[in-house]
């Protein structure tokens, strides 16, 4: 096919610059969150923060530089079942953790 | 399949709409795996300390095997990319060989796993020991699954592109759903390396 080269399938190609780019944060941030661990240079808590708040940028980072993400009208759709289900999980996780912890209160069993 | 057919004669514009439909749709499947993880998560969050005097995650999870699996996952996730580039250039044989790296670090990652889970069942630590074992082991080998059901279905579409004299564009859609399902495994193994492995060893 001679125009294999211009198919648009809706999703971005990207080009090897933000592949490396990407790749470059992810290990950087990878190893960042071990390292915290690793070296228990915080206290657990603040660890636990810290290593929530590298998992975020980095999944930020997949997004963008692997999975071609952009506000672009063309991904409108894909943002929009993106936020969605981000919703869903937050009520999913959240809705849980809250429901149980009070389960686990008011039976006194932890 | 349909679609295609039906459009045979048209330009080709709609052939690029079939394409992003089916793009799409694949789309909104991940977003529905995600929710499956998100529950399997929640399980993990709420399962995570009750250890039934058996072992905490401080005891049995080791990180530098941890950290060799993440290394792998994150090598395989920008090789495939590399396999992407190729293919929207039209080079099959360029693709083929990232194809091949590609399966190769998943099926490594896979063997680590199976490896790092026969370890814990051998010393007694399987998913029938706690609670925290059994949404360990049900969160992370959910994850395994996807990876090896991931190389079954890289393995059959390079037959495919081996198969094809020229890279189609049915090839490339396939192939932009595999990236699509192997980018969103790497996205579900950062939660997993950093929720569970990390969470439980601080």
């Amino acid at each position: 096919m001679a125009n294999a080269h211009s198919i648009d399938t809706g999703a971005g190609h990207g080009s090897v610059r933000s592949y490396v780019i990407g790749f470059v944060l992810s290990v950087v941030l990878t190893a960042a969150a071990f390292g915290l661990v690793m070296q228990q240079a915080l206290g657990p808590t603040e660890s636990i923060i810290a290593i929530a708040v590298l998992a975020f940028i980095q999944i930020l980072v997949h997004l963008v530089f692997f999975l071609h993400m952009n506000t672009s009208s063309s991904q409108r759709w894909n943002l929009i079942s993106l936020g969605f289900a981000v919703l869903v999980a937050v009520i999913l996780i959240g809705g849980t953790l809250w429901v149980l912890h009070n389960v686990g209160a008011h039976m006194m069993s932890r | 399949m349909l679609h295609k057919t039906v459009s045979l004669d048209l330009p080709g514009s709609h052939d690029d709409h079939g394409a992003s439909n089916t793009v799409l749709g694949f789309w909104v499947y991940l977003m529905t795996d995600c929710i499956i993880f998100a529950s399997l998560f929640a399980v993990f969050a709420v399962m995570g300390h009750q250890f039934a005097d058996g072992p905490s995650g401080k005891d049995v999870f080791e990180l530098p095997g941890v950290m060799l699996e993440t290394a792998i996952l994150l090598l395989s996730s920008i090789t495939f990319g590399f396999g992407m580039l190729a293919a929207h250039k039209g080079k099959s044989t360029a693709l083929l060989a990232w194809l091949g790296v590609t399966f190769l670090l998943g099926a490594v990652f896979i063997g680590l796993e199976i490896h790092e889970f026969s370890l814990l069942i051998a010393q007694g630590y399987g998913p029938d020991r706690s609670a925290f074992l059994s949404a360990f082991f049900t969160l992370v080998a959910t994850h395994g699954l996807h990876v090896t059901v991931g190389l079954i279905w890289m393995a059959v579409l390079a037959v495919q592109v081996i198969g094809n004299k020229k890279l189609t564009q049915r090839d490339l859609t396939r192939l932009t759903c595999l990236s699509l399902f192997w980018h969103f495994l790497d996205i579900v193994w950062i939660c997993v390396f950093t929720f569970v492995y990390l969470t439980s060893v601080v």
